[in-house]
């Protein structure tokens, strides 16, 4: 499989088009006969990254170690493990890597609480600045020199 | 012969660069009227050489030249001659070229426009523009040079990439350069009125059609590209936050964001800094963008680090260019004149809440797209940061924008009456609840959350129209009054409109996908398999050659229900060059919706693995997209930007600009 996970960089490298081959995934061999548990298999595997692949999850790819993955996925569902169970599974044979939703722990609390910060800063910020705004704007008093100007310029305008 | 003139051309287009980054501003700095105006004659003949050095890799392909060690990695002499053509950006060298050619292009374009523009300005906005492309020349002349010979030539080439062998190859990259590179003239806008320390509605409205402009054509990029890895890659997905896509999506977010605050510039003279800033930044992740997708870094720290010349170039670049306008920002920023009071209920102060929605989701794309590499950095710690990530932040975060986007578009300047724009918009939003509540009714134990985005992108479209038909119907009587007014009408509203009808349209598609259905079996010839609404049998399996593959052709008969659509094919193609395997989906249009048959791997026993899918108003994603790129054209041509249109007498701020 060395040519597509080559053709996938490139790709991605030239274009900015998602990194992906040609795609087979899951195979017709892999799915349960349990209608129900083979949803809850494709809903795991959607959130599992392929370790060999660029940026795809193990549903989406062709490689042989993704048709590994889901074939694991399924035989822990069979054997009766809930989903958290199966992807404890996994992420103890592959590390946190393997998870395209990052866990929350100290890590990674600053990724998934950057959104709420940020939108409240932008908020907080907008709202100062907006009482700033609301305050009458005090205007600086004229100078003499200013008040003659003003004044030969309305005197200006009269017919 | 052709392939040095090429090699000097772009080498001479170095040293023009080089002429128009420094002289105008030496000429402005001494008041020297002559060296100042050397911008836009420098601007143009850096064009011309790009253009020459690009036309003469484009001769090298289309001949097949095999001494161009370029032409060699990526064409073959049996390639139809449209992808002879577009080989030439088909890889990194070749691409780059293509990145300078817009460059040099938006700056011939400033220099040529017939707009008035103040001469200060002029001068530092083309000397700005001839910096970044002294960088990206130096870049590509140094590391990636497109015209290096190879010899002895070898007899033929390497081919290009099959994926890429593709009409969308044709149009992807050029459109999403246009509007990735596009966004250089606002930066470079931006600089020369940070360094002339001047800024004002002027500038605001010389910078709005650039803005547009590359706006347009970047939302078309990305969409064309969504829909090329929609159809190329076999699988049904159109979006997949990839690090790549990303990239692209950062500078829309930006860019979509800018373009709303300079309407507040140019209107109210208010929001000046953060216009500034933002008009850096959206060039900054351009650059970002071209980093991320050009070092590899993202793959992995260490692929990174195993060939790093061009990586650490483009860093160093994205270092001097990002840093130094921000530096010039925080000193010049001070000395720019804050203007503009309104009320918080206002068309500005929604158009504030607007860019504070956007630039958190653009933010956001940002942290997740880079926190991996950072957390790599600084603990050696891996993570994924992948789709479900970002559909748990980004669209809590773009639904409530979406949902007060309707009333923004209807409040009026300076002092709005928010229960005014709330009842124009009551009935729209009531079609909306309807739509998404009779959808519930109607897919029972369905998904729940889509019919609110069918509500919402109903809501959407519909405000859109009406607030269009409120300008032209309010008070005209009798239809050649409202012809008139609908004439009258700035086209900028018109633009407006159907700029946020098409991100309805867009939410309708998306939320659509819900519904999708996918079916995975294996058929033998004259089975079936039924996937939502369609049904496809296999007729045949039949063998074919293309110029440089061989295809196993896969013949269905396509059904809706009972009612016969025809036969579509799929196929599975084998490269010669590369022996590399494609899939070619088939994909049947119907009404909005699409059928979409992939191949899998044959079972030896003349049965083959097929996957159908049903994607209802899939084809709504990418309408929208163009429906938004077509309002942003048609706000392009109002007629205060008309980039053609002499208007050098007028004085500023004198003619009272129509409301929008």
């Amino acid at each position: 499989m060395a040519a597509p996970a080559t053709s996938r960089i490139l790709l991605a490298l030239v274009l900015g088009l998602a990194a992906a081959g040609p795609a087979a995934a899951v195979q017709p061999g892999e799915i349960l006969p349990d209608a129900a548990m083979e949803r809850r298999a494709r809903a795991i595997s959607s959130e599992l990254r392929c370790l060999v692949c660029q940026n795809q999850s193990i549903d989406d790819s062709d490689a042989p170690l993704a048709k590994d993955l889901r074939v694991l996925v399924r035989e822990r569902l069979v054997a009766g493990d809930s989903d958290g169970a199966v992807r404890d599974f996994v992420v103890a044979r592959y590390g946190d890597f393997v998870l395209l939703r990052p866990p929350f722990d100290t890590r990674t609390v600053l990724l998934w609480a950057a959104p709420f910060l940020i939108l409240l800063a932008a908020l907080g910020f907008m709202w100062r600045r907006g009482r700033a705004m609301a305050a009458p704007a005090s205007a600086a008093p004229l100078t003499e020199d200013e008040r003659r100007r003003v004044e030969r310029l309305l005197d200006d305008g009269k017919p | 012969m052709i392939v040095e003139i090429g090699h000097f051309a772009l080498a001479l287009a170095l040293g023009v660069a080089v002429v128009q980054a420094l002289v105008p501003l030496w000429g402005v700095a001494r008041h020297d009227r002559v060296l100042a105006g050397v911008g836009p004659a420098a601007a143009v003949t850096c064009f011309l050489l790009v253009a020459l050095a690009f036309a003469a890799l484009v001769v090298s392909y289309v001949r097949s030249d095999f001494s161009v060690e370029n032409v060699v990695a990526n064409s073959h002499s049996t390639q139809p001659l449209i992808y002879k053509f577009t080989s030439v950006w088909g890889n990194h060298e070749g691409s780059m070229l293509l990145w300078v050619l817009i460059l040099t292009l938006f700056g011939a374009m400033v220099a040529l426009s017939r707009r008035s523009l103040p001469a200060r300005l002029r001068a530092g906005t083309l000397a700005a523009q001839g910096m970044v492309t002294v960088a990206f020349l130096t870049f590509t002349l140094l590391t990636s040079n497109p015209f290096r010979r190879m010899l002895p030539a070898p007899a033929d080439g390497q081919d290009l990439n099959p994926i890429l062998q593709d009409l969308g190859l044709a149009i992807h990259p050029p459109l999403l350069y246009v509007g990735y590179v596009g966004f250089s003239i606002t930066y470079a806008f931006a600089v020369a009125a940070l360094i002339d320390g001047r800024i004002d509605a002027v500038w605001a409205r010389a910078v709005r059609p650039w803005t547009l402009l590359a706006w347009v054509f970047l939302t078309l990029g990305i969409a064309m590209g969504s829909y090329w890895a929609y159809y190329e890659l076999g699988w049904g997905g159109w979006w997949f936050w990839d690090p790549v896509e990303n990239a692209s999506l950062m500078p829309w977010l930006a860019g979509t964001a800018l373009i709303h605050s300079t309407v507040v510039m140019e209107k109210r003279d208010a929001l000046k800094v953060w216009t500034i800033l933002l008009a850096i930044l959206t060039f900054s992740l351009s650059l970002l963008g071209t980093f991320i997708v050009r070092s590899g870094v993202l793959t992995s720290v260490h692929s990174f680090a195993t060939d790093p010349a061009r990586g650490l170039f483009i860093l160093a670049i994205l270092i001097v260019f990002v840093g130094g306008s921000l530096a010039l920002f925080a000193w010049r920023a001070p000395l720019l004149r804050q203007g503009g009071l309104f009320a918080p209920v206002s068309r500005e102060g929604a158009l504030v809440v607007n860019n504070v929605f956007i630039a958190t989701a653009c933010a956001t794309v940002f942290v997740g797209t880079l926190y991996p590499l950072v957390l790599e950095m600084v603990t050696g710690d891996r993570i994924s940061v992948g789709p479900p990530f970002f559909n748990a932040t980004f669209v809590p975060l773009f639904v409530p924008l979406l949902l007060i986007l309707p009333l923004g578009q209807s409040l009026a300047w300076k002092r709005g009456d928010l229960l005014g724009a709330a009842q124009r918009n009551a009935v729209a939003f009531g079609i909306g609840i309807v739509v998404a509540l009779g959808t519930i009714a109607m897919t029972r134990g369905g998904p729940v959350v889509a019919p609110l985005g069918i509500g919402l992108g109903v809501f959407l479209v519909l405000a859109a129209i009406f607030d269009l038909g409120e300008r032209i119907f309010r008070r005209a009587s009798g239809w050649p009054a409202m012809l008139s007014r609908a004439k009258g009408l700035p086209r900028s509203a018109w633009g407006t409109a159907f700029a946020h009808a098409g991100v309805g349209l867009t939410v309708i598609g998306i939320a659509a996908q819900a519904w999708s259905t996918e079916a995975i079996g294996v058929v033998k010839p004259g089975e079936r398999i039924t996937s939502g609404r369609y049904t496809v049998v296999l007729e045949s399996m039949l063998p074919r050659s293309g110029p440089n593959f061989r295809a196993e052709v896969a013949r269905f008969h396509l059904f809706a229900g009972n009612r016969d659509l025809g036969i579509m094919e799929a196929a599975k193609r084998v490269y010669t060059a590369r022996s590399m395997p494609t899939t070619e989906a088939g994909i049947r249009t119907h009404g909005l919706s699409q059928a979409y048959v992939s191949l899998g791997e044959p079972q030896g026993d003349g049965s083959i693995a097929v996957r159908l899918y049903d994607k209802p108003l899939i084809l709504l994603i990418w309408i929208g997209s163009i429906v938004m790129s077509f309002g942003g054209a048609l706000a392009l041509t109002d007629r205060r930007f008309r980039l053609a249109a002499p208007k050098r007498a007028a004085p500023v701020g004198a003619a009272p600009q129509p409301a929008e």
